[in-house]
Parts: C-alpha cells; sequence; structure tokens
C-alpha cells in the first residue's frame, strides 16, 4: 500500500496543470479517489460539518448489498441451466457455468459505461464520478441471463450517454439509469427480454429449453408452478438478480443499516404493492388471471423486490422531502401491480411504475414543500 | 437578375436549411416528423408536400397581403392552406395510393403543421412574392431534409431496410445474433434522433448555442 501511494505521489505532478499529461487529468484523478481518500474534501475558508459518508462510501454500500443478490444469481443461473438440461452437477460446477454467464455481462457493462463517463468527464475536464460503480452492477442483475453481450453494450450506452450525461453526470439524472437501460432493451428487443421466449437454460446446448417467466405463467392461470417457498428463495427463472427475495432482503438490511436507502420508500413500496394487489384479489374480474394472484406471491415474484430495494430507493430520482417518500413509494407498489394486472402486454410493471413515479418524484416534492411552507405560515399567524 | 438572387434572397432560401432550420432550431412541425419517420418513403413524400404547400401558399398569401383584412388573416392563411392540402391530398390519392395510405391522416394535418402558419405569418404577409416562394421551398425542404435523416435511421436500424429494400435482414447477420432495434420504430426514438441532430448542429454552429 506504501508502495502504491508513494508511486501516486511520484507520478501525480505529470498529470497536475502544466504537467506532461496534463490533459488526463480527470482520468488521474479518479484512479487515486478510488485507491485512497481525497485529502481535498474540505475548501479552507469555511465552516463545514462533515459526515464520513461521501458519494464514494454511499455507492460502495450499494454495491456491497448487491454482493449477495449477485452471487445467488451467479448461482442460479448455474442452477436453472442444469436443471433444464436434467444433469446432476456439483455446487461448484454450477456456480461456475453461472460466473461464467454472468461475468461476462459485467465486465461489458463496466467496460462500456466506465469508459463513456470517464471519457465525458474527460472532455469537460471534471472529476470523475463513482455513480457509476452502483449502476454497472444493477444492469446486469436485471437483465436475463442470455441476453446477448453486443445489446447489453448498447443499452449501457444509451442510458449513460441520454439518462445521464445529457443531464449533467451523476445526481442530475431523472430517471434511474440501470432501468433506463432495461427500458432500452425491453422496448428494442421485446423477444430477449421477457415473455415465452426468454431464457432458461444457456447457450445453444439447450436450444429449446425455453419457457415462460414465473409472471408470465401467472398471467395465464398457472399460480402454483413455482411456490412461494421457491420463490422466496428464488429457485426461479427470471433475471439474474432478481430472483432471490431473500437474498435481497439481506442487501436491504445492509442499506437499511448505514442509512443510504430510505425505509419510507422502501416499506411504502411493499404496502402499496400489497395492497393493490389484495383489493385485486377481492374485486378483480374472473376473467383476468392476473388479477386472482395472491397477493404475497406479488412481490416475490418478477422483479418487484429488487425494484423496490435497490431501485425506487435510488436517492438521486427519488423523492427528497421525508413525506414525499412515503406517497412515491405507495405509488409505486401500487402502479407497479395495476400494470402487472390490468396489461398483460407488459408483465414487468416494476420497471414502469418505477421510471414513471421518477417522473413524479420533483411535481410530489414541489406540493409538499408548497405545504410545509403554507403550514409554516399558518403558525407564523396563529401564533401573531 | 441580379436581383432575384440577391444576398437577402439566398439568406431567405438557405438559411431554413442550416442555421435557422424549422425542425431543429425553431422546433416547429415536430409532430409529423414523429408519426411520418418509421420509413423513408412516406417521409420523403410528406416532405415534398410541405415543401409544395408552404411554397405555393407562401407566395398565394405575399400576392393578397395588401388586400387581406388584418382581423381576419388567421382565417384567410386557413382557406388557402386547407385548399392547398386538399389538392395535394388528391393528387396523392390518384397517384400514389399506397404512400398516401401509410401517411392516412398526417396529409391532412399537415394544416395544423406550425411551419406553415409560421411562415405565412412571419414571412409572407411582409414580403414579396418571390421572396416567399425561394422561402416556402427553403423552409420546406429544411422540413424535409430533418425528416429524411431521421428516417434513414429509423428505417435502416428498425427494419433493416431502405426504401422497403433489404439491408441488413440476412440469415448470416441474424445468425451473428444481430436483431433489428423494435425502439427505433417508435416515436420516442424519433424524438432522440432529432435531438441528437440539434446537439450536433448546436455542437458546431456556436451561434446558436444558450448562454
Amino acid at each position: 500500500m506504501k508502495a502504491l501511494r508513494n508511486y501516486i505521489d511520484k507520478v501525480k505532478p505529470n498529470f497536475m496543470p502544466g504537467g506532461k499529461y496534463e490533459k488526463l487529468r480527470s482520468t488521474f484523478g479518479g484512479f487515486e479517489t478510488f485507491l485512497f481518500t481525497p485529502n481535498t474534501t474540505n475548501q479552507p475558508g469555511g465552516v463545514h460539518v462533515r459526515d464520513a459518508v461521501d458519494l464514494k462510501r454511499n455507492i460502495i454500500v450499494v454495491v456491497l448489498a448487491l454482493i449477495p443478490a449477485l452471487l445467488f444469481g451467479i448461482y442460479n443461473t448455474g442452477y436453472q441451466h442444469y436443471h433444464m438440461t436434467g444433469e446432476v452437477a456439483t455446487f461448484w460446477e454450477t456456480f461456475g457455468y453461472g460466473l461464467l454467464t454472468v461475468l461476462p455481462l459485467l465486465i461489458v457493462t463496466y467496460v462500456v459505461g466506465l469508459g463513456i463517463e470517464f471519457s465525458v468527464a474527460q472532455m469537460r475536464g471534471e472529476e470523475i464520478n463513482e455513480g457509476f460503480l452502483a449502476t454497472g452492477m444493477l444492469i446486469p442483475l436485471i437483465v436475463p441471463a442470455d441476453v446477448p453481450l453486443w445489446m447489453v453494450a448498447v443499452a449501457t450506452a444509451f442510458s449513460v450517454i441520454f439518462a445521464k450525461e445529457v443531464f449533467g453526470g451523476t445526481g442530475m439524472n431523472i430517471w434511474n439509469p440501470a432501468l433506463i437501460a432495461r427500458a432500452f432493451l425491453f422496448f428494442a428487443y421485446p423477444s430477449k427480454m421477457s415473455g415465452d421466449a426468454v431464457w432458461y437454460g444457456a447457450g445453444e446446448a439447450v436450444e429449446g429449453f425455453t419457457g415462460a417467466t414465473a409472471l408470465s405463467l401467472a398471467g395465464e392461470g398457472n399460480y402454483d408452478t413455482y411456490s412461494f417457498a421457491d420463490a422466496f428463495f428464488g429457485f426461479i427463472p427470471g433475471s439474474i438478480g432478481e430472483t432471490s427475495a431473500l437474498a435481497i432482503l439481506i442487501g436491504a438490511v445492509l442499506l437499511l443499516c448505514t442509512g443510504v436507502a430510505s425505509w419510507k420508500t422502501m416499506c411504502s413500496v411493499f404496502v402499496g404493492g400489497a395492497l393493490t394487489a389484495f383489493l385485486f384479489n377481492t374485486f378483480g374480474s374472473d376473467a383476468n388471471a392476473m388479477a386472482h394472484l395472491p397477493w404475497q406471491q406479488h412481490l416475490v415474484i418478477g422483479g418487484f423486490c429488487f425494484g423496490a430495494v435497490f431501485m425506487a430507493t435510488d436517492p438521486v430520482t427519488s423523492c427528497r422531502t421525508e413525506s414525499g417518500k412515503f406517497i412515491f413509494g405507495f405509488l409505486i407498489g401500487a402502479m407497479a401491480i395495476i400494470i402487472r394486472v390490468l396489461n398483460p402486454g407488459y408483465p414487468e410493471g416494476m420497471m414502469l411504475a418505477i421510471l414513471l413515479m421518477n417522473t413524479f418524484a420533483p411535481l410530489i416534492d414541489h406540493f409538499i414543500v408548497g405545504r410545509n411552507i403554507a403550514m409554516r405560515k399558518n403558525r407564523v399567524k396563529a401564533n401573531k | 437578375m441580379s436581383e432575384l438572387f440577391s444576398k437577402k434572397n439566398k439568406e431567405a432560401f438557405l438559411n431554413p436549411l442550416g442555421s435557422n432550420n424549422p425542425v431543429t432550431v425553431q422546433v416547429l412541425g415536430i409532430c409529423s416528423a414523429l408519426a411520418v419517420t418509421a420509413q423513408l418513403e412516406p417521409a420523403i413524400v410528406m416532405g415534398i408536400s410541405v415543401t409544395v404547400i408552404v411554397a405555393m401558399a407562401n407566395v398565394i398569401i405575399s400576392l393578397l397581403r395588401k388586400t387581406i383584412p388584418n382581423r381576419i388573416r388567421i382565417i384567410v392563411q386557413l382557406v388557402v392552406v386547407a385548399s392547398l392540402v386538399t389538392i395535394v391530398s388528391e393528387i396523392l390519392k390518384a397517384f400514389a395510393y399506397d404512400v398516401s395510405v401509410q401517411l392516412s391522416v398526417y396529409i391532412g394535418l399537415i394544416i395544423t403543421n406550425c411551419i406553415l402558419m409560421g411562415r405565412l405569418e412571419a414571412f409572407a404577409m411582409q414580403n414579396g412574392p418571390w421572396e416567399s416562394l425561394l422561402d416556402g421551398i427553403g423552409n420546406g425542404l429544411g422540413y424535409a431534409k430533418i425528416l429524411v435523416i431521421v428516417a434513414f435511421f429509423r428505417e435502416l436500424l428498425g427494419s433493416g431496410t431502405l426504401f422497403g429494400f433489404n439491408i441488413l435482414n440476412y440469415d448470416a447477420v441474424n445468425n451473428a445474433g444481430y436483431i433489428n432495434n423494435g425502439l427505433m420504430l417508435m416515436p420516442p426514438m424519433a424524438l432522440i434522433i432529432v435531438a441528437c441532430i440539434i446537439w450536433w448542429q448546436r455542437a458546431h454552429n456556436k451561434d446558436l448555442q444558450e448562454k
């Protein structure tokens, strides 16, 4: 570690203004901050109370929280493959198979996304933000395992450029970039993303072994194909990281304990979803099979859990006001179930619900702030 | 002759093609740019139709400009545009039926195209018929230019064809894993392509950049 620090200090002058590689300053800064705590956080000449948590720490916590879902996703990818082919495999074979499928996806997203982030920061002469470290982890987890790598690359590039950089980079985006990448894939290449033809095993060895995800089976009225326990522990086909509610909840505990994600948003998503599903269970028309999927099942299949824990709580795109978070979360849960039940064309309502509410988050904040101001004005009047 | 192609007239014709493009700079006519650009052929027909209508409407209004009572000028302009749109629509139905079916209501909706009313109000009401003709053709072509660029990308990447001819849909390409991008066929992508053109244009033209 000492040697690394010394080396960085030695080459640093080259990248400072006037140095040989002055133009690559952003890239150098990015690596330096990645390796060591920056020593330039405080500007002299003012009083700032600072937390030990900065953007880098926040993002790292999110990445750590994603690890259980990632590891389980890797295992499940292999598990589904061997399950479909009927071969018997040891734990390590299964895990290894999944690793070989998931790792390329992860590498492609990081290379493409970070490449664009670095070059944009370089062009603008800004510091490189750590924001993409979480996004780049999220994208592979919300796509099916057999999605072609070039598609992931195109979608990542699209979302980083059009959902993030054009708005001004990390912290300025209106929509969650990872979900934009998924939405791009979903609308551009629907045959690869969802529905009946989505991947089940992997690669050419099991061609023909395609089948429906839990959500599209439920749309046909087959509720019992996967039990609640299977869906909760995650031994079902689906996008890589979204299947296991348990692994996601472990991540959720970490996010909540560290205060990175807001419990208000997270809980209200579940409440909104459960309540809406329950209402559909009770009053839904008999012709609509989806309406009678038991409400607890709704919460564990598809991307509901993953969206509630990792997507809805994104501090940039969710509501900033505390009471706004309740409304925001509740409406996400409710919209997700409404889209699932009433629009069979879009089996995965969670993605669309979150993107929709991302759009409305500033509006909710606007009214909450307006109400607070009005309340305080009234209080002043009453005290006079 | 030199009168006819004076510097001012040249500008009236050339500006709409570049630095004062009706779509990318004035952001007019976006609606039809989204609707008819999924394929090249209807986009070109639409571009030509709008060019003809703007040019003729400009000339007619410019000839009438001194006799039109100011209070009812919008109605007069609308009547002129509506008649021209009807004529173009009938001609298309007679000679290019397939395309006119594809374009469906959008030919009729040229009447509501902001470029038309914009040019009539802003230019034809103040200028002579020759200048107005040049301005009309310039604006029509400026609009058509953007439509063609957008349609080129949308048809090529969305359907893998150009003018209906197969470009990318071969077994060899498909086996390599390439799939046409369905999002390109949806209107949002047209908006994003128009945005990219605006982006490119503003990056290259300092005058257009906002402070």
